[in-house]
């Protein structure tokens, strides 16, 4: 009897939830990563195994090392702007300015939006002729001919990271607002009695007390951005021509529009692959700097 | 004695100026944050002209007809329909599975949590595109592609992680003694589950049912690859599609249909964001 309540309830009842997860993500996704070494269409015919093929060919694809390329410059752009600002924006929500309350409510209205509207809104606000934007740059006399922020070849990629930041700037400024409250007010008054100013009292005392949350949120920041998908497709579909086709719009393509499922599927591997690489080496890197 | 000299070096007013700059930048910050919503709220109330001529920055008047135009004639109303079906199941669902699993992983730890909290964090790691060709085959091999159950079984498993992640910090914060004591009384792990610790937990099991329901309707990329019937589909892929339709844009609607599709997420939001953080902050938490 005693020794049931100390290893706890049975296992049994675990079985509602692994029997999903076994048949709808384990297997699902060890079948995904196998199928990234076949030659696998749709249509009536069975997937044959090439090897590494697929990879091989990849090499020499331009559209592989472009969305590779755009989808690293997004997620770093975007992660490395959410984690500033949300720095930025976390102090000044724990600085006790007034309407502090209200503010924090209404920053975290982009969390809420569904990743479609948030897509569409910013179209709008993007559109040359009707777009906010350009009317108020041209009212302010700013400029003098409409910008095509989401058809320009420059101003595309730059644009949707302005996006990227928006969307995720909630989680960032609240995740960080929460490790901020956690700091004991002492510490400071300790560092202000040692003669610290605001400034130094942040770059000594608080940024390093930060450092765990920023490393975690800004590596699961950078795989999921690296990932993203909904808002890109909304907001671009990728264009014009490659400059915001991201990994994932890329696999979406040559799986979903063009039958190459098995080329999906391996674009799929690299992904993950270029995740592990780059989380081993910032993992490492970071938490050497905080040692 | 440091602090008088502190604050003779900074007389009242130069603090003040910098507090006066502080919030006006906390202010920018909130602009740039909810700016786009609002604007869309105005947009939706105004006429094709309206927008198209950018008379005025507020609307003549409530352009009403926008909404009846999204809801009857692009077909929204259906697809807030299916999508508040395909989500409510799915929450429920996610709950009804989790619930039990996230009992017996907060209670026992060990090698069970390590299991658990390795298949979270994979999931957050792995682009959907290895998932959905698998997932699309068996799903097919069922007959549930292009179905709202197959839609849901998807979201279940695809809302699993979070709740589970937050489920376990719910969990931990129940006191383990009353368990102890009806377990002394002869109680079934089953029977403590529903009768001691799911009464305790209804907060908590609100708070993610809810986030979970939100996660559902937001959903866009399974949504886009597992349905096809028009009749079948969910309200962000039948925005998305009403977009595009490009060269004429009827901004009035689609600005409508954007506000409607945004409208319970908000609601429910801003109903649990408190414990949502809370939540969030409690699932890292090991014992």
């Amino acid at each position: 009897m005693h020794g049931k309540a100390r290893t706890g309830p049975s296992l049994w009842l675990l079985i509602p939830a692994v029997l999903p997860i076994l048949l709808l993500s384990v297997i699902p996704l060890l079948q995904g990563m196998s199928l990234g070494f076949t030659d696998y269409r749709l249509g009536p015919r069975e997937p044959q195994f090439t090897g590494l093929d697929n990879y091989q060919y990849m090499l020499t694809d331009y559209k592989f090392w472009s969305s590779f390329k755009t989808g690293a410059i997004w997620a770093v752009a975007v992660t490395a702007g959410e984690i500033i600002l949300g720095l930025g924006l976390a102090l000044l929500l724990n600085a006790g300015l007034p309407l502090q309350g209200l503010a924090r409510v209404l920053i975290l209205i982009p969390w809420a939006m569904p990743p479609v509207v948030k897509g569409l809104v910013w179209r709008m606000v993007y559109h040359p002729t009707v777009g906010l934007l350009n009317r108020t740059l041209i009212q302010l006399g700013l400029l003098e001919t409409p910008i095509n922020w989401l058809g320009d070849y420059t101003w595309t990629l730059p644009a949707a990271i302005v996006v990227g930041i928006w969307a995720g700037l909630p989680l960032a400024s609240v995740m960080l607002l929460a490790a901020l409250q956690t700091i004991p007010q002492e510490l400071k008054e300790a560092a202000a009695l040692d003669g610290a100013n605001g400034w130094g009292q942040f770059w000594h005392v608080v940024l390093p007390l930060l450092v765990p949350v920023i490393v975690a949120l800004s590596t699961i920041e950078l795989i999921w951005n690296f990932n993203s998908f909904g808002l890109i497709y909304v907001l671009t579909e990728g264009g014009p021509g490659d400059t915001t086709r991201l990994p994932m719009l890329y696999a979406y393509e040559e799986g979903f529009r063009y039958g190459n499922l098995g080329y999906a599927a391996a674009l799929g591997n690299v992904m993950v692959l270029a995740m592990l690489v780059l989380i081993y080496f910032y993992v490492r890197r970071s938490s050497r700097e905080v040692a | 004695m440091a602090r008088p000299l502190l604050s003779r070096a900074r007389p009242v007013w130069t603090r003040r100026l910098v507090r006066t700059g502080l919030f006006l930048v906390l202010m920018l910050y909130v602009v740039f944050m909810a700016f786009p919503l609002f604007w869309l709220v105005l947009t939706s109330f105004k006429t094709q002209g309206e927008v198209v001529m950018a008379t005025s920055f507020w609307p003549q008047g409530l352009h009403w007809a926008n909404y009846r135009d999204a809801l009857f004639t692009q077909g929204i109303f259906q697809s807030v329909k299916n999508s508040l079906k395909v989500s409510l199941v799915a929450a429920l669902a996610t709950l009804a599975v989790a619930a039990p699993a996230a009992y017996v992983t907060a209670r026992r730890g060990g090698l069970v949590e390590k299991l658990f909290r390795g298949w979270i964090l994979a999931t957050q790691t792995f682009p959907h595109i290895l998932i959905i060709v698998p997932l699309f085959i068996i799903l097919a091999g069922l007959s549930l592609t292009n179905t709202h159950t197959g839609l849901s079984l998807v979201y279940v498993v695809a809302n699993l992680p979070f709740v589970l992640w937050m489920l376990f910090g719910y969990v931990r914060s129940v006191p383990v003694e009353l368990e102890e004591a009806a377990a002394v009384d002869g109680a079934s792990g089953t029977q403590i589950l529903i009768h001691i610790l799911i009464p305790l937990m209804i907060p908590g099991l609100v708070a993610t049912g809810m986030y979970a329901f939100i996660t559902a309707w937001n959903e866009f990329f399974f949504a886009l690859v597992l349905l096809k019937e028009p009749e079948l589909l969910t309200i962000q892929v039948n925005l998305a599609r009403f977009r595009g339709v490009e060269g004429f844009v009827r901004w009035g609607p689609l600005a409508a249909g954007s506000v409607l599709a945004t409208l319970p997420a908000l609601a429910v939001f801003a109903f649990v964001q408190r414990g949502l953080i809370a939540g969030l902050m409690a699932g890292s938490l090991k014992q």
